[in-house]
């Protein structure tokens, strides 16, 4: 192959890239432009791409009319703690199951893989029941308790210190270092991108979460941002342009995390999708 | 050996054992103080759950009377529910078109990535980007997109000649297509990243041996490419089959389960049930029907697996 077709393929590839690129992205481009019109200028006839005036307004009007900065503190909390007694939980499980043997290892560990094939919806009735049971109904703490301890969580982490040398932790063991020490000062520093793998898809999953706080949050001031922007979307049907700002100020959160942190979003899908 | 020998032998054999079972036993109970802050809370909040709604969905209660046992009378009222059976119709048809779809997209584009070119990573950044995005503000400008009289989407097909373009999400007929777009331009990101690693897993020499002996690239498609990604076909295929059924979010913000039921699918109907109407051990019947979908799912493309993939 010479020099020239390969350069000629190149740019046929990057035109692909690019269109495919603007395709994919012209809702999110639609949804900036339309956050900064006015709620006539949403739907004019003949349509604009780009709003005819811009109206920053919007971006201040959002957080009087709904309660949005509220909203984002209860997905932030939400977000933060899930991920954080997570994090916690399934790196301390994790560790028995993959460097230690001890009786009903084994059993304990094959519940935990087959409870990962069982969707939440087959079992987020009786889920409900019992925290209600627990007068847990309507409380932040319901969803954290059942977001805290996943299988997938101690999937991942136990996945992670699997390629860890047993030698390691052995040798650490004979030097007398404790448990404690060797999950602290082995296992944890060298199983790092499984964990801020773990951070990621925790928190991503919670900020989004639509269903759960769905069916557990009533009240208006425990609501999180997804049910805060649905309620948005039902009280202002009118003001679209309004909506897209909220839209797009939800959004902020997790797309800087992926922007920063992509290498993290990609590989841990990879990984942990192919090995699951 | 003399006797001398022989007594320390099984003294310290015997103190040795001693201290071996010890040792299990305090092993055990550091293995445990590990493991008990999640399992508990795993035994409680999913297990526990998992464990009762099979049997939740022989009963019949709606939380205010008490429980009664019906026997197998909500699987013999899922027959006669009109409701249940167009939800379970809608997933199916949701499924049959997305599942393929997104497939093709998800592979489409990670060939196109597969290249060793500057900058790709953006553009992997950039297809990935929608599986990220939370799905009530996607859900609502794609709503603001399909809008039946003042969308875009409808303007260009008003200025490409199309006189009276589809109602979409408020039209029986086209809600569910719209739902179904959505949805692959969601998710193709997501499966393109795992046939990327499938990919990348292809070793270059059987491309260059191909090349060799002069296939072009059709052929070096369809006789290394997609015979070697069948493994990830496969496993893709499960996820995606599986993640249709459980389709619910998209549904809830952008069409409420409308126009009439035509987006009614499985897990909106089971919501329906235990959250509106308070039915809930019907509404663990219809989901455990799920449950023997998934499962049904998962064990078929297991034994198909089996049987037709390569794995070299």
């Amino acid at each position: 192959m010479n020099s020239q077709t390969s350069s000629f393929k190149k740019i046929i590839l990057y035109g692909l890239l690019i269109i495919l690129s603007l395709i994919i992205l012209l809702p999110f481009f639609w949804m900036m432009s339309s956050s900064l019109k006015t709620s006539q200028d949403v739907f004019s006839v003949p349509m604009h791409w780009l709003p005819e005036q811009v109206n920053w307004k919007n971006f201040s009007d959002i957080w009087t009319k709904i309660p949005l900065l509220l909203f984002f503190k209860n997905s932030f909390k939400l977000a933060i703690i899930i991920t954080l007694l997570q994090v916690l939980t399934s790196s301390f499980a994790a560790y028995p199951f993959a460097k230690m043997k001890f009786p009903g290892r084994d059993f304990i560990f094959l519940c935990y893989v087959a409870t990962i094939a069982v969707p939440w919806q087959v079992y987020m009735i009786p889920q409900f029941i019992l925290i209600r049971k627990m007068h847990l109904a309507d409380t932040h703490l319901s969803l954290i308790l059942m977001q805290a301890f996943t299988a997938f969580g101690v999937f991942l982490i136990r996945q992670a210190y699997l390629g860890i040398p047993t030698e390691l932790s052995e040798a650490a063991r004979i030097d007398g270092l404790s448990e404690f020490g060797i999950y602290q000062k082995i296992m944890l520093p060298l199983s790092k991108p499984a964990i801020a793998t773990l951070v990621i898809f925790s928190f991503v999953n919670v900020w989004n979460d639509y269903m759960g706080p769905m069916i557990y949050l009533n009240s208006n001031e425990l609501k999180t941002i997804q049910l805060g922007l649905r309620m948005f979307i039902t009280q202002y049907s009118a003001d679209y342009n309004l909506i897209m700002a909220a839209a797009l100020i939800s959004l902020i959160p997790v797309g800087s995390l992926f922007l920063s942190m992509q290498r993290f979003f990609i590989e841990g899908v990879a990984t942990s999708g192919l090995k699951g | 050996m003399d006797l001398e020998d022989f007594k320390i032998l099984i003294e310290g054999g015997a103190g040795n054992s001693i201290t071996m079972t010890k040792q299990k036993v305090k092993n055990m109970a550091m293995a445990y103080i590990f493991l008990l802050p999640n399992l508990v809370g795993f035994l409680i909040f999913t297990l526990i759950p998992i464990v009762c709604s099979m049997g939740l969905s022989f009963m019949e209660w709606d939380s205010a009377n008490p429980m009664v046992f019906v026997g197998f009378e909500n699987f013999k009222r899922l027959w006669t529910d009109d409701t249940f059976k167009i939800s379970l119709w809608n997933t199916v048809y949701y499924s049959v078109f997305t599942v393929p779809l997104t497939m093709a997209a998800a592979l489409g584009l990670a060939i196109i990535l597969n290249q060793k070119m500057k900058g790709i990573n953006i553009f992997r950044t950039i297809f990935f980007f929608p599986h990220v995005a939370s799905l009530v503000a996607i859900a609502v400008v794609w709503n603001l997109l399909f809008h039946p009289t003042l969308g875009p989407v409808n303007n260009i097909l008003r200025f490409l000649g199309i006189a009276n373009p589809p109602g979409w999400t408020s039209s029986v007929d086209w809600a569910m297509p719209v739902i179904i777009i959505v949805s692959i331009w969601k998710s193709m990101g997501y499966y393109m990243i795992l046939y990327l690693s499938g990919l990348q897993a292809i070793p270059r020499e059987l491309y260059e041996a191909a090349k060799v002996d002069g296939a072009n690239s059709f052929q070096r498609f369809k006789s290394i490419t997609l015979p070697m990604l069948t493994p990830t076909t496969f496993f893709v295929s499960i996820m995606l089959t599986i993640a249709c059924f459980k389709v619910f979010d998209l549904v809830s913000v952008m069409t409420n389960g409308g126009p009439g039921r035509a987006t009614n699918v499985l897990v909106f109907n089971i919501y329906n049930t235990a959250f509106i109407n308070y039915e809930f051990g019907y509404a663990s019947a219809i989901s455990m029907i799920l449950f023997i979908i998934v499962l049904a799912i998962t064990i078929v493309q297991f034994r198909a697996e089996k049987k037709w993939v390569s794995y070299m």
